[in-house]
């Protein structure tokens, strides 16, 4: 069985701010790791290669340090892993990055895809549907759980205020959650091994079976008008009121926002 | 096909268990405004089984048009035939703008239908207006937790598709005067869109309560006095749907358990609404409340810095205002 785990490289805070001057993220300073969903979901494959042997091939999208994010994931125990970066891929979208996943992916033998549900520095939840689209396979998003089922996978999905419990059949995408699992540390024979005797393969453009017109900013239907800092909040108004107007003015507030 | 083709604000209808969520009214209400600025219609998409009878309320909400997909296979959400469904849609009526919820069905249903219908969708929207110059929806979001803002546009694709964020936009006034067309779809759903099994549907039964997931927070500091004055917290939050939280002063006095403490010792929240009552509002607690959707603070001390961030502040005794205003919602809600 073969599992291919998506990752992405993301800094490691949610706290990150704009160059007031170029209008750029700040990025210095900012210690990166492997998305936490994406972390979960590689935990996910590693417990499906302990148990069955699966083979497991964790692939990256980004600038070339995203390296070692991969080398991570190979010290957690994945087998293979593949980076795709040129700048010919730079500026995607979602659904330029999920043609291109799709179509690295397309180059790689697979039974099951893992990607997280979203990333902690965009926050969509789309590429993971998207490469199953390109792909034209099934998919379950928000799995709290999996296990497999001969030839399927059995996935508890979380909505809002429910779980589904649904069979799909393999070959198939599955979105992780965070609360999946707890992720396993890096072992000290997995980190040698990850930098000493496994490779990290780099894929570029030439290497992508895929047109121009479905990468990097050219094929990102998308673009960024513009990004701000989050305004800073306006001052409220303050009243003396006695208990019972003050109660009133609270109820009218909050009738005016449609909180009630 | 050029952009001018593409006509018409349409709304993916999120219904769950025969019942129209709330978030489809806010939906409605913004699409009735972006559509009146490029003088087109809105038209409500829903998609169920035994659903035709929640159309009325969707044209009392803002819909000059709905269609109706009233299927058996659509009765419980999966994924491909609602993507089947929506992508034959968009495909058939060509829409300007579609809006989807941001929630697990809409994040799940949004991104199928847009790479299936090949344009580009911009997520967890907080702002959606049209660009005087181009007609061009400008998308608002929150990046990187919340702290950076990006507007984006989606110029050479259509439709402009965007998932809205629940609890952001405003529904209109429910209006049942309302004239709309109700177009009952006459589509069969292809059964090879089955491509997966649903072995159960689980409702979460309510479990320990965690302050970062709720909807409205309720929190008392050290102005509540003692643990027994927390109980009109309790009362207050169920008045709202809400739940009680706390400051570190009032979690170190023993009043109530750490798991209710907001701040940076304690959780960050980002209610809807944070009532704060009798909080003074230490930099350490406002790091963890700020980013509330609506603060209103209670407090005797007018120079209290939670009157800083408050949206509304009230200068006044948090054990007299409390039961007053349990008594003002009660009376609101019977109204």
């Amino acid at each position: 069985m073969n599992i291919i785990v998506c990752v992405k490289q993301v800094p490691d805070t949610t706290e990150v701010r704009l160059d007031p001057v170029t209008g750029t993220l700040i990025r210095d300073g900012v210690p990166s790791i492997i998305n936490p969903d994406d972390k979960a979901g590689l935990e996910a494959a590693l417990r499906f290669k302990d148990q069955c042997g699966a083979h497991v091939t964790v692939l990256s999208m980004g600038p070339m340090q995203a390296d070692v994010a991969l080398r991570e994931a190979l010290a957690m125990g994945a087998d293979d892993a593949v980076l795709v970066s040129d700048r010919a891929f730079g500026g995607a979208d979602t659904w330029a990055t999920s043609s291109t996943l799709a179509a690295a992916i397309q180059k790689l033998p697979y039974d099951l895809i893992i990607t997280g549900r979203q990333a902690i520095d965009g926050d969509t939840a789309q590429v993971g549907p998207q490469i199953a689209e390109h792909l034209g396979l099934p998919h379950v998003s928000y799995a709290e759980d999996l296990r497999l089922e001969d030839g399927s996978v059995v996935v508890r999905r979380q909505f809002e205020d429910r779980v589904h419990v649904i069979r799909v059949k393999l070959p198939c995408l599955v979105t992780a959650l965070s609360e999946l699992n707890q992720p396993r540390y890096m072992t000290p024979g997995g980190i040698f091994d990850a930098f000493r005797k496994k490779q990290v393969a780099v894929w570029t453009r030439p290497d992508l079976d895929i047109s121009d017109d479905n990468i990097g900013l050219q094929g990102s239907p998308t673009r960024v008008f513009k990004s701000f800092p989050k305004s800073p909040k306006a001052a409220g108004t303050v009243e003396k009121l006695d208990p019972r107007e003050g109660a009133k003015a609270i109820v009218q507030k909050l009738a005016e926002k449609h909180i009630i | 096909m050029s952009n001018a083709d593409y006509q018409g604000v349409f709304v993916f209808v999120q219904q769950v268990d025969g019942k129209t969520a709330g978030v489809a009214f806010e939906l409605l209400g913004k699409a009735h405004e972006l559509a009146q600025a490029r003088q087109t219609q809105v038209t409500a998409v829903l998609l169920g089984y035994r659903v035709s009878g929640l159309a009325d309320g969707l044209i009392a909400a803002g819909a000059d048009r709905v269609l109706v997909l009233d299927r058996p296979e659509l009765e419980v959400y999966m994924t491909e035939p609602y993507t089947w469904a929506m992508a034959r849609v968009i495909r058939e009526y060509k829409p300007e703008i579609v809006l989807t919820p941001a929630t697990a069905i809409g994040r799940d249903l949004a991104p199928r239908v847009s790479s299936r219908v090949h344009t580009g969708l911009t997520a967890d929207c907080t702002g959606l207006e049209i660009q005087e110059e181009t007609g061009n929806l400008l998308m608002t979001r929150p990046a990187f937790g919340g702290n950076i803002m990006a507007t984006i546009l989606c110029p050479e694709h259509r439709p402009q598709m965007a998932t809205v964020r629940p609890g952001v936009m405003h529904r209109l006034p429910a209006d049942t005067s309302r004239q709309g067309e109700v177009v009952m779809l006459d589509w069969d759903v292809p059964p090879e869109t089955r491509n997966v099994e649903i072995l159960e549907v689980a409702k979460a039964v309510s479990e320990a309560v965690d302050i970062q997931d709720a909807k409205v927070l309720v929190s008392g500091g050290r102005g509540m006095g003692g643990p027994e004055n927390f109980k009109l917290l309790e009362q207050l939050a169920e008045v709202l749907g809400g739940t009680v939280a706390a400051s570190r002063a009032a979690v170190d006095a023993g009043w109530i358990a750490k798991d209710r403490q907001v701040g940076q010792t304690g959780k960050t929240v980002r209610p809807n609404l944070y009532i704060a009552c009798g909080i003074s509002g230490a930099i350490q607690h406002l790091a963890g409340m700020e980013e509330s959707g609506m603060i209103v603070a209670i407090n005797k001390d007018e120079t209290a810095p939670i009157f800083g961030v408050a949206d509304y502040g009230i200068v006044g005794d948090a054990l007299q205002i409390v039961p007053a205003l349990i008594e003002e919602l009660k009376a609101y809600k019977k109204q």
